[in-house]
């Protein structure tokens, strides 16, 4: 499967992504320069993590006016699949390909460190090598991953199967001491009503190798990969 | 004779203000004899910075050059932007470690967070992608009243600029003590990797070549940073140097990072410098200095912030994320294009020329015009007094008369003292991820990074002893510098060089001059000994606020190299039933331990070192490991070999515990809780024991106890506790001080 990873001035996971597609999972996969409008061809886009345009003014809002997400707007409309971690989450919301908010995390402070996730819908193309319930253990590293989102709209998600992992305690509880951000509902990650753009605080292309802080980052690329074909 | 002019209006330039310059009489009287006349302002500047402490090392240099710096292994030693070591196919590891002491004392935030910036662009203006920081902290007392404001502030800044320029903070150490209540230490260490082929030089080559000014514009910050600000000491009116502190800008960096890499790869580079402190006048006339060359500026081309900057201000400002290259004639134009596409300026600001001298040109006129010597290897060179000072520091405060406290109350309170108790809301603030190298981040004996596309990697250790240091500050520098080769053996690696920072105080009293002395011979002998080379490292004098000095701290960094990185090991018991193993050169004892400290007991003298049975410790350290006998390792530091025992057992997903047998009497806190000698408490599968003996040999080897599968900590008759209980003290110790973040 071929794979876009969209580089903005700024971007500092997108070598991560870039290794754990091609080099660990053996998938075809290329840089996208944020001046260019071209997406190579891509059949998934990947936002990556860091701090694009420096999140000055707030995080992802100047990421969104550049050239290349014309045309990812465009390739999702379309229906390509979109996946967003950290501050990509961050810029699809700000492009309202998302439905939500990234506020300051609760504590007012930046946090690295590794969380677990409960699956919540394992019927989208990002889930679907997961079962429901599963627990996958991903780090996080981010100053701003508190997702709000109005209250019908919440109920929405719910109600719609959009959201797609929540923080949870070893017990598989999505308890207040287990949310690392405040997040409203414990979400870590949402999907579209269209279920074919996802966004996620926490990074997968940080857990595919055993060595390097586990494999279960894994089942998201794989999922992708396995939808795709 | 040079000729170079006053500007208009211009302050007037005289003994009186070449002191308010922080520059001697006699100093002054040496520039006017330089140049045949009295300087214009901008020179005056010009030559403040120079010749400060700061830029000119001129009391610490005569010393430096007893270090060894030599080594099969080392590619590029002192006198770079930073050294660099091989590590084996093809690589070169390039590090550095710096202090931003004085700058984070008056602004914690920007001070830290530019600390970090500039050690970053010390690495990758060598032409290596910086993929590791670590810091080395002291604070004061962890309840005096600004401890809280300059822990959050420091924090905050290194992990702000670190985790926004995404590369990774993967160790170092945080300590508080009331030696430093007036005058923390922020000190920043980075490495890079780069290929044997693309390291670049800072030695200006090519008469004619044009001098290019990349990066952000220059600005009013940080205009005597180095010469006022990092070359005195503190007294009452510190805080009104705040404006003498620069301002970071992250992302501006990342883009430096990337377009500079990039620039270096088209081959048109020359040399290349940061323009760290003193900014512009360093960087080019360092260059040249190197190259016995000279260069003309022309400061009217300088990319400015707000227009009017004078060229003093424009000589002397460190606004941040800027360097200077001098470019092959004719390529500029291919340079300039990668800049621009990381929207970024690139100007030609001026040219190597042959005569030697640093000219800066500013509307039409000369207005400094200088011997490049005079600005680097002609600086003044001092060989101070140092003379020990009349009594023995030994016992500073009330000794003996207190009772020792029992044994299990002491553990729980050592597992909860400030500078035992997890670090984990400081590191938990930083990036330890970002570019995937990452195999043991912050919280273990040292960091374990791989390089990828190779079995080969990394560990790093940043480590310091000053309580060592203030009882002696030869064996505090030797005992610092075993503790971090310690570290780095502990995980497997094999330690190959040296890094350090020297933090004392004003070098014009004889005591502290001894003292840096003394902790100098200290780092050379066990450099020496381990064939360690010091291959970079920086000097940080004035750490006084009223006359007041901080301890003796030699800040030192270690890395060490592995042929198989998978041969790492961690420092938590992971099997039941696995022998538990203290290997040590010699018995522990009380002298600047935390627990001499925390229960106000005379700790008494530090022993002697010998250095022939540390280096048996670490290769045999290493040894092990390349053989898979160990399954954990983890060094005994503060706190001892009861708090060892159980940082061994904190691992969150094993849960296990250890059964240690009644090794010393229960009461016997030497034994239990001293620090001192060099001790590491490793576990192995039972069968390993006489393979381990004979390694080690003639070192003591003695099998302590086992690992068990019941999570508990069980010492002798005197303790026994569940080891979720431990670590919750441990855990919660700091965010209960300090204000929590979760």
């Amino acid at each position: 499967m071929k794979w876009g990873v969209v580089r903005f001035p700024g971007s500092l996971d997108d070598g991560d992504a870039l290794w754990a597609l091609r080099d660990v999972l053996g998938q075809e996969a290329a840089p996208l320069w944020h001046k260019e409008e071209s997406l190579g061809g891509a059949e998934c886009v990947v936002l990556p993590g860091g701090f694009s345009y420096g999140d000055y003014l707030r995080c992802g809002a100047i990421a969104r006016f550049s050239p290349i997400m014309k045309s990812v707007a465009r390739f999702a409309a379309d229906g390509g699949l979109v996946l967003g971690i950290c501050n990509g989450f961050q810029i699809l919301c700000e492009a309202h390909l998302l439905p939500g908010a990234l506020t300051r995390n609760r504590s007012l402070a930046f946090v690295c460190d590794f969380v677990d996730l409960r699956v919540e819908n394992p019927s989208t193309p990002f889930t679907r090598a997961a079962h429901r319930g599963e627990t996958l253990r991903l780090p996080i590293k981010h100053g701003e991953g508190c997702y709000v989102a109005p209250e019908d709209e919440l109920r929405q998600l719910e109600e719609r199967g959009q959201i797609l992992l929540r923080y949870v305690d070893e017990r598989g509880e999505a308890t207040d001491a287990a949310n690392p951000n405040g997040s409203m509902r414990s979400i870590a990650g949402v999907a579209n009503d269209r279920f074919n753009v996802f966004g996620l605080m926490p990074h997968p292309e940080h857990a595919v190798e055993a060595a390097l802080g586990g494999v279960a980052g894994r089942k998201i690329f794989e999922s992708i990969a396995g939808a795709a074909r | 004779m040079s000729a170079a002019a006053a500007l208009p209006g211009e302050p007037k330039v005289d003994l009186a203000a070449a002191r308010a310059h922080g520059l001697t009489g006699a100093e002054f009287a040496a520039i006017e004899r330089i140049l045949g006349r009295v300087p214009t302002f901008t020179e005056l500047g010009v030559f403040s910075v120079m010749w400060s402490e700061h830029c000119s090392y001129k009391s610490s240099r005569k010393h430096l050059k007893t270090l060894p710096r030599e080594g099969a292994n080392v590619v590029v030693g002192p006198g770079e932007n930073a050294g660099a070591i091989d590590v084996g196919d093809g690589w070169v590891a390039v590090f550095k470690i710096e202090s931003h002491n004085h700058p984070s004392y008056v602004e914690p935030y920007q001070g830290a967070a530019t600390g970090v910036g500039g050690i970053l662009r010390d690495i990758f203006t060598m032409g290596a992608r910086p993929i590791a920081s670590m810091d080395s902290l002291k604070f004061g007392a962890i309840d005096h009243p600004r401890t809280r404001y300059l822990v959050n502030g420091v924090v905050g800044g290194i992990g702000g600029y670190g985790n926004c320029v995404g590369v990774p903070t993967v160790a170092g150490e945080v300590m508080f003590d009331p030696g430093y209540n007036g005058n923390i230490l922020v000190n920043a260490f980075s490495l890079g990797l780069a290929r044997r082929e693309d390291l670049q030089s800072a030695r200006a080559r090519g008469v004619g070549n044009p001098v290019l000014y990349v990066g952000s514009a220059t600005g009013r910050d940080g205009i005597h940073g180095a010469s006022l600000l990092a070359s005195a000491e503190f007294d009452a009116e510190s805080e009104a140097k705040r404006p003498t502190v620069q301002v970071g800008d992250p992302f501006t960096e990342k883009l430096l990072i990337e377009a500079c890499l990039e620039a270096i790869k088209t081959g048109a580079i020359a040399a290349i410098q940061d323009m760290g402190a003193a900014g512009l006048t360093s960087s080019s006339s360092e260059m040249a200095g190197r190259g016995g060359l000279g260069v003309e500026l022309d400061l009217d081309r300088v990319p400015l912030r707000e227009p009017n900057l004078s060229p003093y201000e424009i000589l002397l400002s460190e606004s941040q994320e800027r360097m200077l290259i001098v470019a092959e004639h004719g390529r500029e134009a291919e340079l300039a294009a990668v800049f621009e596409k990381w929207d970024l300026h690139a100007v030609v600001i001026g040219a190597i020329t042959g005569d030697g001298r640093w000219r800066a040109r500013f509307r039409g006129g000369v207005v400094a015009d200088i011997p490049v010597a005079a600005l680097s290897d002609a600086a003044p060179l001092y060989d101070r007094p140092a003379a020990p000072p009349g009594r023995a520091p030994i016992e500073t405060r009330p000794a003996a008369a207190v009772a020792r406290p029992e044994p299990a109350a002491a553990m729980r309170a050592l597992i909860a003292s400030p500078n035992v108790a997890s670090r984990r809301m400081v590191f938990r603030q930083y990036d330890s991820l970002v570019l995937s190298n990452t195999v043991a981040g912050p919280g273990g004996d040292a960091a374990v990074l791989r390089i990828k596309g190779s079995r080969r990697g990394l560990a790093l250790k940043v480590d310091s002893n000053p309580r060592a240091c203030a009882l002696d500050p030869y064996l505090g520098a030797i005992a610092t510098v075993c503790e971090a080769a310690r570290n780095v053996a502990c995980v497997g690696a094999r330690p190959a060089a040296i890094t350090n920072c020297l933090n004392y105080g004003n070098p014009e009293r004889p005591e502290i001059m001894w003292q840096f002395v003394r902790g100098v011979a200290g780092l050379g002998d066990s450099a020496r000994a381990f064939n360690t080379p010091v291959i970079s490292g920086n000097v940080s004098f004035y750490n006084e606020t009223e006359g007041r000095a901080i301890p003796p701290t030699p800040t030192i960094a270690v890395v060490g190299t592995f042929a198989d990185v998978s041969l790492n090991i961690k420092h938590c018991f992971s099997l039941p039933g696995d022998l538990v193993v203290l290997v040590r050169t010699a018995p522990p004892s009380l002298a600047a331990s935390e627990y001499a400290d925390l229960f106000r007991v005379a700790g008494g003298a530090l022993a002697p070192i010998d250095l022939v049975r540390e280096r048996r410790l670490l290769d045999g350290l290493v040894e092990c490991a390349q053989r898979r006998l160990l399954r954990s390792a983890h060094d005994v530091s503060e706190g001892g070999m009861a708090v060892a025992l159980a940082e061994a057992c904190f691992d969150s997903d094993r849960g296990l515990g250890a059964e240690i047998e009644p090794v010393a009497t229960d009461g016997d806190a030497e034994a239990w809780f001293g620090e001192g000698a060099s001790s590491v408490i490793v576990s192995a599968p039972a069968e390993n024991l006489k393979a381990i003996r004979d390694i080690f040999a003639p070192l003591e080897v003695r099998p302590v106890g086992r690992v068990a599968a019941a999570a508990r900590l069980k010492l002798g008759r005197w303790f026994d506790e569940d080891v979720a209980t431990l670590r919750r003290l441990y855990e919660e110790a700091l965010p209960g001080r300090l204000g929590r973040h979760d």
